[in-house]
């Protein structure tokens, strides 16, 4: 059982409130007209998948409702970030994943903290 | 390789069942092999067979890291069934049935294929629409399959609560009579002896960690054992396979998710067919030991974990006791996941890559264990020749960018 912390409500709560939404940081291409079957096909259909670090959207369906995405590794399942859309994950792949990671928040009051919160 | 058969459980009960024969060698690697096949599930076993039996091909090796069947082969709820929309699909799942009909006696081993039919349930209008839709395009592509109504589902189940009472009333269902279930070890353990037999060299605690690919042809592969040259590899490895992909240089439209079941405790026979919902969304048979098996929805994360989470096993049961009041009060045994390898149209990838001599198949996803001796059937006679064999091309990995997907989301709707 995930318990995960939602970026915006700045609270921790339990999995059954959210919904995993698929890889996150997959951009739609600028043109989708000018795309070839090639790209568009890749766009829509394939996937990192990753045996590891993973970065992924999910969505607060019964809280605030609002998506934001989690870092977390797909073999242990331990989540080791969650920040707000729009924002870059600071732990990836080649960065080394840290032994313990507290899924606590480290800022003061993470609401106001508009640079997101690793947690 | 000794025959088995009544005579000789007659035979050796004489000597207290203690001079059976091994079921298949533990050889150690060659340097080389006319085709690698990586994986010892039932669906890599089963092409090993197949290219033994029917392509003359011999020299042979199944690599497997773990041991036969420890993948999705030996922790799936065994339903069997043909009952898909898409001529496509139809094609493949039924020539995997028709093949199971002579299973135990091609391989002879019993892998106890029970034909007790399939029942998937309808509780709102558009579900009996589809159902429709798909009874008439099954019996189009010659696929035994009915509509009953809601008095038809409730005498061949009646423990199911078919009542105006439910939650979600029954309706009605589709109704495959010649679909069932089957022993899933003795699936991977069947194919396994009887592609020894043909000198299939099966290489357990073997893990495949690279290709070795020079100017875009296959050469075989890296193992923890040594490295083993080949010219056509089969990949064969469900939930792993991304992975797999990703050590070849390729990209698959595949998402590997944790997919869970359970088994009760055993009860006297109370349920003789397999009963699915998609609506209600949960599944479940009875085996030849009583326990009730049961299964629903994938895990909706990315994970390779093999095992899932407890809001899932929730959801699940609360689906069956809908449908089975009765089995409320019933207690779950076991529990466990298996890892498996969705594809965005519910359809598996059978194909030839970018890598010359270097095949898939794999992102049989939910439901993959029905189609095991279809696909190693096909994927053996496409290994063979260097051609996809004609009900396997349409699943080849091109249609996730040509367009030409095949969508089996309604037909598999609950993961099994
Ligand atoms: C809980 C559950 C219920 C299911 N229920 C049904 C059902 O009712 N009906 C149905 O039709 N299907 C069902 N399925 C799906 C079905 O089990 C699979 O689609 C099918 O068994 C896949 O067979 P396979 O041989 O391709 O894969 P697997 O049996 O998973 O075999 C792949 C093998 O590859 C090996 N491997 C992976 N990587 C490597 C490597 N690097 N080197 C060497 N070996 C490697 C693995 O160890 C594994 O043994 C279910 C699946 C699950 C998990
Ligand atoms: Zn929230």
């Amino acid at each position: 059982m995930f318990y995960i912390y939602c970026p915006y409500c700045g609270e921790h709560r339990e999995e059954e409130e959210f919904h995993p939404k698929g890889e996150a940081h997959i951009a739609r291409p600028a043109d989708p007209e000018s795309c070839s079957d090639e790209e568009w096909g890749d766009y829509l259909f394939f996937r990192t998948n990753p045996r590891g670090i993973h970065h992924e959207m999910w969505v607060h369906a019964v809280g605030c409702r609002k998506f934001f995405n989690i870092t977390r590794n797909t073999a242990t399942y331990a989540i080791l970030e969650t920040y707000r859309m729009g924002e870059q994950p600071s732990i990836t792949d080649d960065t080394r994943e840290p032994l313990e990671v507290a899924q606590t928040p480290t800022e003061t009051t993470p609401a106001d903290n508009l640079e997101g919160v690793r947690a | 390789m000794q025959r088995y058969s009544g005579f000789g459980l007659v035979k050796h009960a004489l000597s207290h069942h203690e001079n059976w024969q091994r079921q298949w060698r533990n050889p150690t690697p060659k340097k080389a092999y006319d085709v690698i096949i990586i994986g010892g599930g039932g669906h890599g076993l089963g092409t090993a067979y197949y290219l033994a039996k029917e392509f003359g091909i011999r020299n042979v090796a199944v690599i497997e890291k773990g041991w036969l069947g420890g993948g999705n082969t030996a922790r799936n709820t065994t339903i069997v069934r043909s009952n898909y929309l898409w001529d496509e699909a139809a094609a493949l799942y039924e020539h995997s049935l028709k093949l199971w009909e002579g299973l135990s006696q091609d391989i002879n081993y019993n892998v106890m294929f029970s034909q007790r039919g399939v029942l998937n349930v309808g509780h709102t209008l558009q579900d009996m629409r589809d159902i429709q839709r798909r009874v008439n395009a099954n019996r189009l592509n010659g696929v035994d399959s009915e509509v009953l109504d809601a008095k038809g589902v409730q005498e061949l189940v009646p423990a199911m609560d078919c009542s105006q009472n439910a939650r979600y009333p029954v309706m009605g269902a589709s109704w495959q009579p010649r679909a069932g279930v089957a022993r899933h070890d003795a699936v991977a353990w069947g194919f396994a002896r009887a592609a020894d037999a043909y000198g299939v060299d099966i290489l357990q605690q073997t893990e495949v960690t690279g290709f070795k690919i020079r100017d875009g042809q296959i050469h075989g592969v890296h193992t923890n054992r040594g490295d083993i040259e080949a010219k056509t590899v089969g990949c064969v490895t469900a939930g792993n396979s991304g992975v797999m992909a990703k050590m070849a240089g390729l990209k698959m439209p595949m998402e590997s998710h944790p997919l869970q079941a359970l088994v009760s405790e055993p009860l006297k026979p109370v349920l003789d067919t397999v009963v699915m919902s998609n609506h209600v969304h949960g599944y479940i048979s009875q085996s030849d030991k009583g326990d009730l098996v049961i299964g629903a929805g994938i895990d909706g994360y990315n994970g390779y974990g093999q095992r899932g989470s407890y809001p899932t096993v929730e959801h699940t049961l609360q689906a069956i006791v809908e449908m089975f009041p009765s089995f409320s009060r019933v207690r779950m045994n076991r529990q466990w996941g298996g890892i498996v390898d969705t594809c965005p149209d519910a359809c598996p990838i059978l194909s030839k890559t970018k890598v010359k001599g270097l095949y898939f198949n794999c992102g049989w996803g939910t439901g993959g264990f029905k189609a095991t001796p279809g696909s190693a059937h096909v994927f053996a006679s496409s290994l063979a020749k260097g051609e996809m064999h004609p009900i396997a091309a349409p699943f080849s990995i091109d249609r996730f960018n040509t367009g030409a997907l095949i969508d089996e989301h309604g037909a598999a709707g609950v993961a099994h």
